[in-house]
């Protein structure tokens, strides 16, 4: 096991470890405990318990009439979902993954999102859409689409992304709990992971749009999502064996974005690397790299760079796929790059 | 026909056929004056079909369309006024002016849309019939489509579910043979729509839609059906709407003749009008009373919508998220 720097979060409670996928069985599960209107569909969720086993034991807990298996039809049981959630229900909607939502991505956007400025606020959409998003391993293009930017980028919905299982399961929590459509990024890659943070306290709870230093620094600010967290932390390590002393800002939430973590991080730094599997164009961190021009434009010594997928469709081979995500490796010449130190 | 309803229903349903008659024609001079804009479309030729489902619904019940809109809200109970604020893009508007003439919502008489994406209601509306069956609150959900929707894949994914889940939904399609400008010819292989639920085993049924009374008993049939817990209904309801698709649009996909031909013949409310006043012997003064009072609510509706300022430039950043404090 990856021993992973993170902070306590702020709870009087024992932490527990635990993978990403149980944290999130278990907010689901004690958010359905604590309201009746909380109901779980998507394909596989119940009687497969899950593609991912994310859903293990919760048909079993909580029966048919809250945990339903749909047919494969992405467009409609998201739109049923959006109907439910008009009509006084909480949907979590499962996509087997992201790269589905594909298919419904105009109940997403054009129902979900814009239905309440639509109403002049008469109407709202509590709903959690979730499910892993972004590269696996070996899936090819259609199957590795990462939609952080793509739904950040519209306003009605909120737009998550965690990375431990302490914040997997705060995170959802507050999403199922949210009278507001979430879209919810999971990583297939971290349900497998445990981490030792996790508040076994059924109330704790984590707030949209802040940010976690998961590592102090000085010399310069790495931003990261999900995955990208881990490889950004490992970056780091090295880095300070080479001198720079990087910091590291896990986002968690993309909308609401904590900007202010981002300009005070950049304050005492003055140098950020922003890194996203997703694709450069219009990215996480092309949208990073304009709010520290903004905000903090006095404050940086160099440009902000972005660490990102490769603009490609995602390749199948073993090699180019490699090449065609961030590792570790360009997250650390990145760094060096903006410090003023090139790689030898 | 057989004399089925009560005089007071009659007037009731006559009333209610020709507010929407009034407050179209209205809309349509509202919008050639520039006070409405966009798009508009209107419902003029097809209001016995809200009418008369309207008639046997349940308080509980809830309903959906998508953007030919301004007549399920009057049926619904809907203040006129609101309505004709939105389409002038009012603060007095249902939507306070921000959705406009395709997106207004009234959550006190479970009027849900007011949609723009053709097909996108369907699932909605199956969701609110997923939600009336987990409450158990005993509803029923109207969900209407056009003709050129019924041909939308996620149609046919909503069918499949609420088939599945026995769900209590209504499915009405408003057969008004165009979807734009495109026919029912031109566009469906197979126009049957009501039997279109069939692989499901979702019973349908087609009607007359000009007529209000054949309207209302096969909304009782199939809302008697649905309620019961047996599931789906398909409703297709054989209409024709008298104006283009949208303002802008002038027809000349359809004759001249094809269109007077219909409102020559099968006019719902002329038809429902000579149906009342040989059954009910209604007098022309009765008649008149009841046009003035239609005009004047209408005549009230178009003030307001003038007078009614527009939203505050504040409103511009609010309803886009609601703001609830879920860490107490």
């Amino acid at each position: 096991m990856t021993q992973f720097h993170h902070e306590i979060p702020m709870t009087d409670q024992l932490l527990s470890s635990m993978t990403v996928r149980e944290a999130l069985r278990d907010a689901m599960a004690e958010e359905m405990r604590r309201d009746e209107t909380v109901f779980l569909m998507g394909e596989e969720v119940a009687e497969y318990n899950g593609a991912y086993k994310v859903s293990q034991g919760l048909l079993d807990m909580f029966g048919p009439k809250r945990v339903i298996d749909t047919p494969i039809t992405e467009h409609a049981f998201a739109g049923l979902g959006v109907g439910a959630a008009f009509g006084g229900l909480r949907p979590i909607v499962e996509f087997m993954t992201f790269n589905f939502s594909m298919q419904a991505m105009d109940q997403i956007i054009n129902s979900a999102a814009k239905t309440l400025y639509m109403s002049g606020g008469q109407m709202g959409c509590p709903i959690v859409f979730r499910g892993p998003n972004g590269a696996a391993s070996r899936v090819g293009a259609q199957h590795s689409h990462c939609f952080a930017s793509l739904y950040s980028h519209c306003p009605g919905l909120k737009v998550v992304s965690p990375y431990s299982a302490g914040d997997a399961k705060a995170l959802l929590k507050t999403a199922i709990r949210d009278p507001n459509p979430v879209v919810f990024l999971e990583n297939e890659l971290l349900y497998g992971h445990t981490f030792e943070d996790v508040s076994e306290d059924p109330e704790f709870v984590l707030p949209f749009g802040k940010a976690l230093i998961r590592r102090k620094g000085k010399d310069v600010t790495l931003t990261a999502f999900s995955i990208m967290v881990g490889k950004a932390l490992q970056a780091a390590d090295i880095l300070a064996e080479q001198g720079i002393d990087a910091e590291v800002i896990d986002l968690r939430s993309l909308r609401p974005l904590d900007v202010e973590t981002l300009v005070g991080s950049v304050m005492k730094t003055n140098r950020l690397v922003s890194i996203e599997e997703s694709w450069p164009f219009a990215g996480i961190g092309s949208e990073i790299a304009a709010l520290m021009m903004e905000h903090a434009f006095d404050y940086l010594d160099a440009p902000v760079l972005r660490v990102t997928g490769a603009d490609v469709p995602m390749p199948y081979a073993a090699n180019l796929e490699h090449l065609a995500l961030p590792q570790v490796e360009t997250i650390i010449e990145a760094a060096k790059a903006v410090c003023y130190q090139s790689t030898p | 026909m057989t004399k089925s309803i009560s005089q007071e229903e009659a007037l009731k349903a006559y009333r209610e056929m020709l507010l929407i008659r009034r407050f179209e024609e209205r809309a349509a001079q509202l919008y050639g004056m520039g006070l409405i804009a966009g798009f508009c479309h209107l419902y003029i030729g097809q209001e016995a079909v809200v009418v008369g489902i309207q008639a046997v619904l349940e308080p509980q019940d809830t309903i959906i369309t998508a953007y030919r809109d301004h007549g399920h809200m009057l049926a619904a109970g809907m203040d006129p006024k609101g309505v004709m604020a939105e389409l002038t893009g009012r603060i007095g508007g249902y939507s306070k002016g921000k959705g406009g003439s395709m997106h207004m919502f009234s959550r006190e008489k479970n009027f849900f849309g007011g949609h723009g994406i053709v097909g996108a209601q369907v699932p909605i509306g199956t969701g609110l019939a997923f939600a009336h069956k987990y409450k158990e609150d005993g509803g029923v959900c109207i969900t209407s489509m056009g003709d050129g929707a019924a041909n939308q894949g996620q149609v046919y994914e909503s069918y499949n579910m609420a088939a599945l889940w026995k769900l209590p939904i209504v499915y009405v399609i408003e057969n008004n043979h165009y979807g734009m400008g495109t026919s029912v010819e031109r566009s469906s292989a197979g126009p049957n729509y009501y039997g279109r639920g069939q692989g499901w085993g979702i019973p349908g049924e087609k009607v007359d839609g000009m007529v209000y009374l054949e309207v209302k008993e096969a909304a009782k049939r199939a809302i008697a059906h649905a309620r019961s817990g047996k599931g789906p209904f398909i409703l297709e309801l054989d209409t024709y709407r008298y104006r283009g698709h949208s303002m802008s649009d002038p027809a000349k996909y359809r004759s001249k003749e094809e269109v007077d031909t219909v409102k020559l013949k099968r006019d719902p409310i002329d038809y429902f009008k000579e149906y009342m006043i040989k059954t009910f012997k209604i007098s022309e003064d009765q008649i008149k009373m009841i046009e003035d009072e239609i005009k004047a609510v209408v005549l009230e509706a178009v003030e307001f919508s003038k007078s009614s300022p527009e939203p505050d430039p504040s409103e511009l950043y609010t309803d886009v998220l609601k703001e609830e404090n879920i860490f107490s």
